[in-house]
């Protein structure tokens, strides 16, 4: 049979079929993470600490205990003694203190003790019934003071290899790279701009709050649904922190309502294991939002030192960037990442970067969407455009002069492959919105953003019945429309319409192993991986009807649907239908599935470019958004409504970021602003309607040109609007976010 | 022999080394060879690293061929939102 490895032309991806959950979304019969109930199920509740640094000196819940409605009370002793280890070996102890505190508490909201009960509002009132002694400890919760000699220390020997002598045990990681000689290219430029930003973190702001149920007998034998971004590092990591075997524990993913990167990893899952296998019986854990802001994943915060050199002509000269993260009470603040993101859009002769993970008392920082990288963006790019101004540059012309293309060295290293960055830019320069008038007050802002995208562990099945539809079961959480990609990936491949196809997302003890929903790899590495698992069933389609025909089944290929004859020489027949052949499927050798195992290692990296217009109230402080505009390389869209709608996600949250959201944190280290009405994430009438240009650069490592478009659309939006509002207030915006009384600070400042 | 460019905190491993040689025929072998050729670098990979080869970035695959002459970068693992 003859099967192209690549293709270029299509009859079912790139069109935009009715998403497949669309149904149950709209009529509530979807289940999220809180809509599962079991029988004799209890309800959990966490206590969490009220100080951001203290010592847990004794926790006595006898009185909980002795209540006739907790049927469970567990503290850190109830879990598994994994040893601590700095650096990533030590991830799943990290991920353990997190879960529940040992010998201290690390920051406001850190859980310290579980109880389970007959009801939730039991749950809730035995916690006031477990007492506490707590020997309060200094704290510290800004990036820089936790790097300054005289700050407490969150946890000595924390700190990994990578970590110079001399520094505080609060850095923890330390990551430089460059090439170049970049003092060298400064001392060739016409103009050289230094300068300092600041972010605050940010939380993923997902509508569904955490929530699971689990059931974990005495047998060591469990069953877990939780809302989640991947089920099986939930599986692997609960059952290290519970001590029993990964396999006993089965996983089910819920639907999902948002994670962004704040649902790859745990928080409840395990205390809802514990607090069942203490009590016998299932039990069910939803978050408040109030739990959500304090104890999961915010952003890191950030201080950036950014320096650039740059010729009269627009050409950079060198570049060098300081980046120090924190990522709250644990190793894992991504400065590595935002160090190698930073000006990977440019085609640089000297460069450095350099990036510092810093612990301070705040939430273990979880992933958010290309986790890093919009930090960086907002620094770098603001001096960009600084430059720009300063030397009457166009800022399109200068990113386009020194824009990194095929052959480029990047920044972080490698030579680049195809990339698709110019393109966006040449699209963003033709773009109408680019040549629009700006009204009286207005500032127009342009960036560039890249994220690596990643592959990952992945597996998929596909089974056809016998009236010739397909079933595909997938094991990544669709969080951006994958199931409407998978099934348009299969149909293009099998030759069957697209609502012929349903896609699950499988539990873990239905398919092998998936890495988390995460890096934009999904409809790269399980779309890749359906492609496979499609064509593994087509090459058994072949061979079905290469027997009835008696003919070699390298004589038969796959086209719109049924089985061919290769060639006038394979005979003369006629196509049969992918239906006509599952339809005996049973007595010709069996059910035909297909399946495909692999950790696919091609992902391809990718570049947007976004204008932003914003008008400022210099009364008020208040920012409008008035026009945006997102441009992006999705290498091959696929249901390129979806695509839009990641483009649309990004800049609004995008937005958020940048104009109001922040964690607000008083001088006792506990957070100010746990609810979301104090917690200001943009509702529709702070947006306008948000453009997309959706640009296809083929990604050579995926064999229909897919590149992952779920992360880079949040990189440069802090950027593009820190231009255009700084443009629009004739002052330079240097922190994040830029909310009204910062605004009018700034303005005064500047007379 | 395959030089293999490593990223400039990682000097300090490596006695101001750069750009290291070592023979391997996929990412697998490098890595061990790295290590065999400067064993502190057993630190950053137990840490987690990706090989980027002709700038297609490898992030786990041990098994990777990697061609004659090709450009390698070692870089540290990349994660994800």
């Amino acid at each position: 049979m003859a099967l192209d490895d690549r293709k270029s032309e299509f009859t079912f991806v790139g069109t935009r079929p009715d998403r497949p959950d669309g149904l149950d979304k709209v009529t509530g019969r979807a289940k999220f993470g809180a809509d599962m109930s079991a029988p004799g199920m209890l309800h959990g509740a966490i206590l969490r600490s009220p100080h951001a640094h203290a010592r847990i000196v004794k926790i006595d819940a006898s009185k909980a205990e002795a209540h006739k409605d907790v049927k469970a009370v567990v503290t850190r002793a109830d879990f598994a003694d994994v040893p601590f280890k700095p650096g990533l070996e030590g991830e799943f102890w990290n991920v353990l203190e997190n879960v529940m505190a040992g010998e201290k508490a690390l920051y406001d909201g850190h859980a310290v003790a579980a109880v389970a009960a007959t009801s939730a509002l039991a749950a809730r009132d035995a916690l006031k019934l477990i007492e506490v002694e707590y020997e309060v400890l200094p704290h510290v919760t800004d990036v820089d003071k936790a790097m300054a000699p005289d700050a407490p220390v969150i946890r000595e020997g924390a700190a990994d290899y990578s970590v110079p002598e001399g520094m505080h045990p609060n850095v923890v990681r330390y990551h430089e790279s460059g090439h170049g000689d970049v003092e060298a290219g400064f001392a060739e430029a016409d103009l050289v701009i230094e300068d300092s930003f600041v972010t605050e973190a940010t939380h993923q702001g997902y509508i569904e709050p955490h929530a699971c149920l689990g059931a974990l007998g005495g047998d060591g034998k469990g069953e877990l649904w939780c809302c989640t971004q991947g089920h099986w590092i939930v599986q692997k990591t609960c059952a290290a922190l519970l001590g029993i075997e990964t396999s006993q524990l089965r996983v089910t993913a819920s639907e999902i309502g948002g994670g962004f990167g704040g649902k790859t990893t745990v928080f409840i899952e395990p205390v809802a294991l514990a607090l069942s296998r203490k009590a016998n019986r299932p039990v069910k854990i939803v978050m408040s939002r109030s739990e959500v802001f304090r104890a999961t994943g915010p952003t890191s915060s950030a201080s950036m030192d950014i320096k650039i050199g740059m010729k009269k002509d627009g050409t950079i000269t060198a570049a060098e960037g300081i980046f120090r993260l924190q990522g709250g009470a644990f190793p894992g603040a991504p400065g590595d990442m935002t160090a190698m993101c930073a000006f990977a859009p440019y085609n640089l002769t000297n460069v450095r970067q350099v990036g510092y993970d810093v612990m301070a008392n705040r939430p273990k920082q979880a992933a958010y969407r290309a986790p890093g990288a919009p930090m960086g963006a907002f620094a770098v790019e603001s001096v960009l455009d600084e430059l720009c101004n300063q030397l009457g540059l166009d800022p399109v012309d200068v990113r386009l002069k020194n824009a990194a293309h095929e052959g480029t060295k990047a920044s972080y290293g490698p030579t680049y492959e195809r990339i698709g960055l110019v393109e966006t830019l040449e699209a963003a320069k033709a773009h109408p919105h680019y040549s629009a008038p700006l009204k009286p007050g207005q500032g127009r802002g342009i960036s560039c953003g890249f994220w690596f995208n990643h592959g990952g562990e992945t597996s998929v099945s596909l089974a056809l019945s016998e009236d010739g539809s397909a079933q595909v079961m997938v094991g990544t959480p669709d969080i951006g429309g994958s199931r409407a990609s998978m099934a348009l990936m299969a149909a293009e491949v099998l030759g069957i319409p697209y609502e012929n196809i349903r896609v699950t997302v499988a539990d873990t003890a239905s398919l092998g192993y998936n890495d988390v929903s995460h890096g934009s790899r999904v409809t790269y590495a399980s779309g890749l991986a359906t492609i496979k698992a499609a064509r593994h069933a087509v090459e058994k389609l072949c061979e079905r009807a290469a027997a009835k025909w008696g003919i070699p089944v390298d004589a038969v290929k796959w086209e719109d649907g049924c089985a061919v004859p290769s060639g006038p020489n394979a005979g003369d027949f006629d196509p049969i239908p992918l239906a006509d052949i599952t339809a005996d499927m049973g007595r010709t050798g069996g059910p035909i599935s297909g399946h495909f195992e692999a950790t696919p290692e091609g992902a391809g990296v990718s570049f947007g470019t976004h204008i932003v217009d914003a008008e400022v109230d210099p009364e008020t402080g208040k920012t409008s958004i008035t026009r945006y505009t997102v441009i992006q390389d999705a290498g091959k869209a696929i249901h390129p409504t979806y695509v839009e709608g990641q483009y649309q996600g990004g800049a609004a949250q995008g937005i958020g970021w940048a104009l109001n959201e922040e964690y607000i944190y008083g001088d006792d280290g506990r957070l100010q602003n746990s609810i979301f009405l104090d917690y200001r994430i943009p509702v529709a009438s702070d947006l306008p309607m948000i453009d997309t240009v959706i640009v296809e650069v083929p990604n050579p490592g995926h064999p229909f040109g897919v590149r992952g478009v779920g992360e880079t659309g949040i990189v440069p939006p802090l950027a593009a609007i820190a231009n255009a509002v700084s443009n629009a207030a004739g002052v330079r915006m240097r922190q994040l976010p830029m909310s009204p009384p910062r605004i009018l600070a700034a303005l005064k400042d500047n007379g | 022999m395959v030089e293999v460019h490593l990223w400039s905190s990682l000097r300090s491993l490596t006695g101001g080394c750069e750009v290291v040689e070592v023979e391997a025929r996929t990412t697998g072998e490098l890595l061990r060879e790295l290590v065999r050729a400067h064993p502190q670098l057993q630190a950053p990979i137990d840490a987690g690293v990706s090989v980027a080869i002709d700038g297609r970035i490898i992030a786990t695959g041990l098994s990777e061929p990697i061609p004659e002459g090709a450009e390698v970068y070692l870089m540290q693992r990349l994660r994800g939102g």
